[in-house]
């Protein structure tokens, strides 16, 4: 029987294939609802951040943060969060495409760019493009955490400081649901999430040091408290696009082992009517 | 007044709620000296260092929580600590931004990532190579 056994370990292959990507989609479910909790689990710390700071501004309008001052852009940083890991669809192609969208809008306007790459894939696409890359970390795994990010948030937010940037954008991929993640950018400096029209309270507070030291202080977490939840974010992003993405892969692993299965049942059938064949027509022969 | 004059406590950090609900009173470590606060403090807005902070509940009970780090602020009747999880000092965090930066340049450096895109290249051209020999089985037998 030519071609049976290599469609026979073909469809062993396959077949080991599709239990490695119905693995991979169990876990990828698994880890994408605790990568949920820990999104909802972030949120409090930045609405209180933001609460204080508001309160905090309120209370000082005359003391003005650099990092709440609008100046003109010319340097643009931007964090982008990739994963460190592939098989998740089209999730890392996505975020990097709204990147390069957002790196030519700044470079038609004459921006300098220079990038802070949180995750191998992003380290491993944009430095193809010759950007300085001031600041990169990578192999956070599912859990990142605040502490791993500090480091590489700080190198920004000095160069901030020091005035070689005027504007810091974060991308990262949006979880919007299980089926749709979204690549999503987020100015992070200037602030501009202040709203402090709802504060109903006026407090005069006392300072413990002074009023520019806390303020520092609360800036720099609250920045570092939004990376933390992009990281976060992007997780359950990767985790529900590759549970997709396994899933669709084990579909067309299954479709494909129907396909050489038939295949194979003919080829077997072709050859046992060969063989009954010819052992009648040598019967007839004798 | 009918209440007793209790204070409202959130201790919450970047990674999650820590606690929330009524206190009779908290210490808590600020950068200058440590604190104690009753109900109907003044308001005051403070950076914490590393070290506890302790709740003192309704019931009489003391709850202790160790924060890295962190800011707190204080109204007559509510009380948010924003604690960090990491600890936190100018050195830490110069040598972690270091760090960062180092990653960075040896990662422009370290061209190795093109000698593995030239391995998923062959890697690439071998599966498409195995599907067309499937296509033309399919055919062939079909």
């Amino acid at each position: 029987m030519p071609g049976t056994k290599e469609i026979r370990t073909k469809i062993a292959s396959v077949k080991s294939t599709q239990k490695i990507t119905k693995a991979m989609q169990m876990v990828a479910t698994s880890k994408m609802r605790r990568a949920q909790e820990r999104m909802k689990l972030a949120r409090p710390y930045a609405q209180k951040m933001l609460n204080v700071i508001g309160h905090l501004t309120e209370a000082n309008p005359d003391y003005c943060h650099p990092f709440l001052q609008e100046r003109e852009a010319k340097s643009v940083g931007v964090i982008v969060i990739s994963t460190d890991r592939g098989l998740a669809g089209a999730l890392n192609a996505n975020v990097f495409k709204q990147t390069l969208l957002l790196l030519r809008e700044w470079q038609g306007k004459g921006a300098q760019i220079s990038l802070c790459l949180i995750g191998s894939k992003g380290l491993n696409f944009f430095r193809r493009l010759g950007l300085p890359i001031l600041a990169n970390v990578s192999g956070l795994g599912d859990r990142p955490h605040v502490k791993d990010l500090i480091g590489t948030v700080k190198v920004m937010l000095d160069a901030y400081r020091e005035g070689r940037l005027d504007r810091l954008y974060l991308v990262n991929a949006q979880f919007v649901n299980t089926m749709t993640q979204k690549p999503a950018v987020e100015q992070l400096l200037p602030v501009q999430a202040l709203d402090t029209d709802d504060l109903q309270e006026h407090w005069d507070y006392i300072y413990e040091p002074e009023a520019a030291a806390i303020l520092d202080g609360l800036l720099m977490r609250y920045i570092e408290s939004q990376v933390y939840r992009g990281a976060v974010e992007n997780v359950a992003s990767e985790m529900a696009a590759r549970m997709v993405a396994m899933k669709a892969a084990s579909d067309n692993a299954g479709k494909l082992i129907n396909e050489l299965q038939l295949i194979y049942n003919k080829a077997r059938q072709a050859a046992i009517t060969k063989e009954l064949s010819e052992i009648v027509g040598g019967a007839a022969a004798v | 007044m009918a209440d007793a004059p209790s204070l409202h406590v959130d201790i919450v950090s970047a990674e999650g709620e820590i606690y929330s609900g009524p206190a009779a009173m908290v210490f808590a470590p600020a950068s200058q000296g440590d604190l104690g606060i009753y109900p109907r403090h003044a308001p005051l807005l403070t950076l914490l260092k590393a070290g506890e902070v302790r709740v003192h509940t309704v019931e009489g009970e003391e709850q202790h929580f160790f924060v890295g780090g962190g800011a707190m602020e204080v109204q007559p009747h509510k009380v948010t600590v924003l604690a960090d999880t990491a600890l936190r000092a100018k050195d830490i965090d110069e040598a972690a931004a270091l760090a960062a930066k180092q990653r960075a340049e040896e990662a422009l450096k370290d061209r190795s990532g093109l000698i593995s895109q030239a391995e998923a290249l062959a890697e690439l051209a071998r599966a498409a190579a195995q599907l067309k020999m499937l296509e033309r089985l399919r055919k062939l037998r079909g």
